[in-house]
C-alpha cells in the first residue's frame, strides 16, 4: 500500500470528518441538555428557598416548605456529585454499569446523557450566579406593575441573565466540545475514535493527530471568536 | 361605596424575631396623601410594602377600594389568592422605589410600556402611545429611546414614576423616592410628585424630607417602633408636634438641613 502523503491526507481526513459530524451533534445536544438542566435547577436554587407572594393557609405553606427543601437538597446533591466526578466514570457508570444492571444504552445516548449531567450540574451554578447578580428590586419592580412571578423570570429577569451568563456559556460550549474526545472510551463513532481506528490500521501516528487537532481547532476557534465576542458585550453594558 | 380607598388592619410583620410592624391601623381616603415619617428602622418601608403585599403581612389585612387585598374571605377565613389574582390586584398600585428599579435591557419607552403589553394584552403601538404620553407628564419625553444607565439619578426617578402612572394605579405608593439621588436631583424628582399630587391623585409616601411632607401631604404619620406615635394634620404635626420622640426626630431632621 504505497500511497503519497497527499492521498493519504486526504483519505484519513475523510474519515475523521465523518466523525467530526458525531462530535457536533453530541455537543450540540448537549449543550441545549445541559442549559436547560442548568436554567431550571439554577432557577430554584437561586429563588426556591423564598416565599410566594400570595399567603397560603398552613398546611398549603407547611407542604410548599418541605417541596422546597427536597428540591434545593437534591439539586445541591447532584450538583456536588456531577462536579467531582470525572467525566469518564460518568461515562463508565452509564455505558458499563447500567447494561450490568439490564439498562443498554448506545454509546451516542450514554454520552449525550453522561455530558449534559455533568455540564448540567455545572450550568446550575453558571446560572445561579446569573440570577443572584440581579438585584431583587429588578424583581420587585415587575412584580409592582402585575407581572406574575414566571412573567417577571421570563421578562425581565432572563433577557438581565443571558448577558452575564454568555461569556461562561460560550466557555462552556468550547470545553463541551474537546471534552467530547473522551466519549470514544465507549466506543460513541466521534473524531478521537475514527482517529484511534486509523493509527492501529496504519501507524500513520503523526498525519493523523495532526489531522485530528486542525478539526478541533477549526471547530472550536469560531466558538472562542464568539465567546469573546458576548464578553465584550457584557463588559460594554 | 364610602370614600376609604385604603384601610389598613391591625398589621403585623415580622422577619425572623424582629418584629417590625406591631400592629398598624391606617385610612387613606379617596385622592388623600399621606406621609409616612419616623427613624431609621420604624417600620415605614416594611408597612408600604406591606401595602402592595411586596411583604406578606404575619397578621393584618389590606383592603383596597372596599376589595379585600391579596387574601381572600371564605365565610370567617382568610384564605390564600393564587399569584395570577395577586398580580392582578397589583397592577391597581403603582409604587415607586428608592432604588429606581427601571429594567437595564429596556429603553425608557418600553421600560414603562411592557407592563402595559404583558400583563393587560395592550397592542404595542397604543402602549407605545400611553407611555409617551406618561413620559410628557413627568417632562422625559425627550428620552424615549435611550437606556437607563444613560439617565442621571433624576430622570431614572422619573421615568420610574411614569412606570408607575402607566398602570392607571388607584393608589400610588412612594419608597423613599428621594434618599438615593444626588441632593441636586432631589428637586426635580420633588416637583414631579408634587404635580401629580395637585392632580388630587391618591398617595401613600415614605419619606425622609420633613418640609416636602408638610407642603405636599394631607396627613402625616409618625411612626416609630413598629407602630403610629402620631399623626394629624400635615402642617399641624410638623408646626406643633405633641409627641416626645416626634418633636426629638423633627429636632434632628431639621438640624441636618
Amino acid at each position: 500500500m504505497a500511497m503519497i502523503l497527499s492521498e493519504k491526507i486526504q483519505l484519513y481526513a475523510v474519515t475523521l470528518l465523518k466523525g467530526a459530524g458525531y462530535t457536533i451533534s453530541i455537543t450540540v445536544l448537549t449543550f441545549c441538555f445541559a442549559i436547560v438542566i442548568g436554567l431550571v435547577f439554577g432557577a430554584i436554587k437561586a429563588y426556591g428557598d423564598r416565599r410566594g407572594g400570595a399567603p397560603k393557609n398552613f398546611t398549603t405553606e407547611l407542604v410548599i416548605f418541605v417541596i422546597q427543601r427536597l428540591a434545593l437538597w437534591s439539586i445541591n446533591i447532584f450538583v456536588e456529585v456531577f462536579r467531582g466526578l470525572p467525566a469518564l466514570a460518568v461515562l463508565f457508570i452509564l455505558y458499563f454499569g447500567l447494561a450490568y444492571a439490564g439498562l443498554k444504552l448506545d454509546p451516542f445516548t450514554a454520552a449525550v446523557f453522561g455530558l449534559s449531567l455533568i455540564g448540567g450540574a455545572m450550568l446550575t451554578e453558571v446560572f445561579r450566579a446569573g440570577f443572584g447578580a440581579i438585584h431583587a428590586g429588578q424583581r420587585e419592580a415587575a412584580l409592582a406593575v402585575g407581572m406574575t412571578p414566571m412573567g417577571a423570570l421570563r421578562d425581565i429577569i432572563l433577557p438581565q441573565t443571558w448577558r452575564v451568563t454568555l461569556p461562561p456559556l460560550a466557555n462552556y460550549a468550547i470545553g463541551l466540545l474537546k471534552d467530547t474526545a473522551i466519549v470514544s472510551a465507549i466506543a460513541a463513532p466521534e473524531i478521537m475514535f475514527f482517529a484511534r481506528n486509523l493509527v492501529t490500521r496504519t501507524f500513520d501516528t503523526e498525519i493523523i493527530y495532526i489531522l485530528v487537532a486542525i478539526i478541533y481547532f477549526c471547530l472550536s476557534f469560531p466558538l472562542a471568536r464568539l465567546a469573546d465576542r458576548f464578553e465584550k458585550q457584557a463588559r460594554q453594558m | 361605596m364610602n370614600d376609604q380607598l385604603l384601610i389598613v388592619e391591625d398589621l403585623h410583620k415580622s422577619f425572623g424575631s424582629l418584629n417590625v410592624l406591631k400592629g398598624i391601623n391606617l385610612e387613606l381616603k379617596r385622592g388623600e396623601k399621606i406621609a409616612l415619617i419616623g427613624p431609621s428602622g420604624c417600620g415605614k418601608s416594611t408597612c408600604l410594602r406591606c401595602v402592595n403585599y411586596l411583604e406578606v403581612p404575619n397578621a393584618g389585612h389590606i383592603y383596597l377600594d372596599g376589595e379585600l387585598f391579596g387574601e381572600k374571605k371564605t365565610g370567617e377565613d382568610f384564605t390564600s389568592m393564587s399569584e395570577k389574582e395577586l398580580s392582578r390586584q397589583r397592577a391597581t398600585i403603582g409604587m415607586v422605589f428608592q432604588g429606581f428599579f427601571l429594567w437595564p435591557h429596556l429603553t425608557v419607552r418600553n421600560n414603562v410600556a411592557i407592563a402595559q403589553i404583558k400583563v393587560n394584552g395592550m397592542a404595542k403601538s397604543e402602549a407605545h402611545d400611553l407611555a409617551e404620553q406618561m413620559l410628557k407628564k413627568v417632562h422625559m419625553e425627550h428620552k424615549l429611546d435611550e437606556y437607563p444607565e444613560r439617565l442621571s439619578g433624576g430622570q431614572q426617578q422619573r421615568v420610574a414614576i411614569a412606570r408607575a402612572l402607566a398602570q392607571r394605579p388607584k393608589l400610588l405608593l412612594f419608597d423613599e423616592p428621594t434618599s438615593a439621588l444626588d441632593p441636586e436631583l432631589v428637586g426635580e424628582v420633588l416637583n414631579t410628585i408634587q404635580e401629580l399630587a395637585a392632580e388630587g391623585r391618591s398617595m401613600m409616601l415614605v419619606t425622609h424630607e420633613i418640609a416636602f411632607a408638610r407642603e405636599v401631604a394631607d396627613r402625616i404619620v409618625f411612626m416609630d417602633d413598629g407602630g403610629i406615635a402620631e399623626q394629624g394634620p400635615a402642617k399641624q404635626v410638623i408646626d406643633n408636634p405633641t409627641h416626645e420622640r416626634l418633636k426629638s426626630f423633627l429636632g434632628q431632621m431639621l438640624d441636618r438641613h
